[in-house]
């Protein structure tokens, strides 16, 4: 075990999205973003849907995630989530089609809890556009 | 020479039948082995969310949840989860039968699969909502289905939820089951398949810091261990149905085999008396 990476694993119900040895990654945790270098202490707590920065080698990537948990002990990070993308691999027309969608779907009249559903969908379109149109700038 | 053309015929159509089933049988196959990938891949994920909802658990001291509360059960919310297409033996009936045990009344319907929306109409009982799942199912699928099961339950619209839908044992067998999805009950009561022996997980006496808090990570768990259970469910389904689609177009195939070489082997008996015939016919006329 080497004191300069840390393991970060993402996993979703449909696959592994990530798994590998990193030297630092930035979540958006419930209570603001943070930054995890290896040693940290352990640490459980809830993501909401935003983007992953990763660090490896002095190399950026992105991803965007969903709603999740994250488990972090010293040497490694385990995000389980429903949704993680990595940021070549999202295909901005599309979201930016569920994206109206779903805020269409808001002006309409719907219930409290067909709001909510939207509402989390929108959070995540919004979270893979985010990533991608930074990656243009 | 009547019975041999109309023999002739129907040896076609038993062979053309053949093809189909046998066409059937191949798609299945590879449709069935493609929702055994995703239930294989589903198993780190459970791993996963299992030894963090142990972790949150051990710290926890009073814990309610109103997804935990057990309520005196006046009415009752089923989801049935069958297949789109038949032709997949006796998988949906089996489902349906063990239906039948519900009070009419008091039971509420929701359905995945076309098959199974149609079951619930034709038997006038009382359906909530249907929702489509795919041939590979999606997490999304899943999720809309526990959303609104859940809701169901928290309104205290219903005060029991119950799952029945097909498990997959291995290719031939195929279970029916009816699984209590709601309420979880106690909460060192949840299980996951393929988790992680207790023994390991008790050994692990790492400190962990909750942020915001354990109760908060608990209760989020909750909600998302009901959608996995769900989707892990939708895809025991449809490894149930392809399988036993393959094994039924299979028997379907042999079946037609075995009558096309029973009737060809009394076509070509009929045929050969029928030269026989003529041949003694002729031998006559010579004769005379």
């Amino acid at each position: 075990m080497s004191a300069t990476t840390l393991k970060l694993e993402i996993v979703t119900p449909e696959a592994i999205v990530y798994s590998e040895d990193v030297n630092m990654v930035t979540l958006p945790a419930i209570e603001g973003q943070i930054g995890i270098y290896p040693m940290h202490i352990p640490l459980l707590t809830q993501i909401v849907p935003g983007e992953i920065v990763v660090i490896k080698d002095g190399h950026e990537s992105f991803l965007a995630v969903g709603e999740g948990v994250v488990e972090v002990t010293s040497n490694r990070v385990a995000i389980v989530t429903d949704m993680a993308i990595p940021a070549e691999n999202i295909d901005e027309a599309k979201v930016e089609e569920a994206r109206q969608r779903a805020a269409a779907r808001l002006q309409d009249k719907i219930s409290d809890e067909e709001v909510a559903s939207v509402n989390a969908s929108l959070a995540r379109s919004l979270a893979q556009l985010k990533v991608k149109r930074r990656r243009h700038v | 020479m009547a019975g041999t053309r109309e023999l002739r015929r129907r040896i076609r159509s038993i062979r053309s039948t053949a093809q189909i089933t046998k066409a059937m049988q191949m798609v299945a196959a590879s449709k069935m082995r493609k929702a055994q990938e995703a239930a294989i891949a589903v198993r780190p994920f459970i791993r996963m969310i299992y030894r963090i909802q142990r972790r949150a658990v051990t710290r926890v001291v009073d814990f309610t949840h109103p997804l935990l509360e057990v309520r005196p059960v006046k009415k009752r919310l089923v989801i049935l989860i069958a297949s789109d297409k038949g032709l997949c033996g006796a998988l949906n009936s089996n489902l349906f039968r063990l239906v039948g045990r519900y009070d009419h009344r008091s039971t509420l319907f929701i359905t995945a699969g076309r098959k199974a929306a149609q079951f619930v109409s034709r038997t006038r009982r009382q359906l909530v909502a249907d929702f489509p799942y795919g041939d590979t199912p999606r997490f999304v699928e899943a999720r809309a289905i526990a959303v609104m099961a859940r809701d169901l339950f928290l309104k205290g619209e219903v005060d029991e939820v119950v799952l029945v839908a097909t498990r997959f044992v291995n290719t031939l067998t195929q279970q029916a089951m009816a699984l209590e999805y709601l309420p979880i009950g106690e909460i060192k009561g949840i299980r996951m398949p393929d988790a992680d022996p207790e023994e390991v997980l008790a050994a692990d006496s790492t400190e962990f810091r909750f942020e915001p808090s354990a109760e908060h990570i608990l209760s989020y768990l909750f909600g998302h261990y009901l959608n996995v259970l769900l989707y892990t469910v939708l895809l025991n389904a449809k490894a149930s149905e392809q399988s036993a689609r393959m094994v039924s177009m299979k028997s379907a195939t042999d079946n037609a085999n075995g009558m096309i070489k029973d009737l060809t082997l009394h076509y070509n008996k009929l045929r050969q008396g029928a030269i026989t015939q003529e041949l003694l016919e002729i031998a006559g006329g010579q004769a005379n």
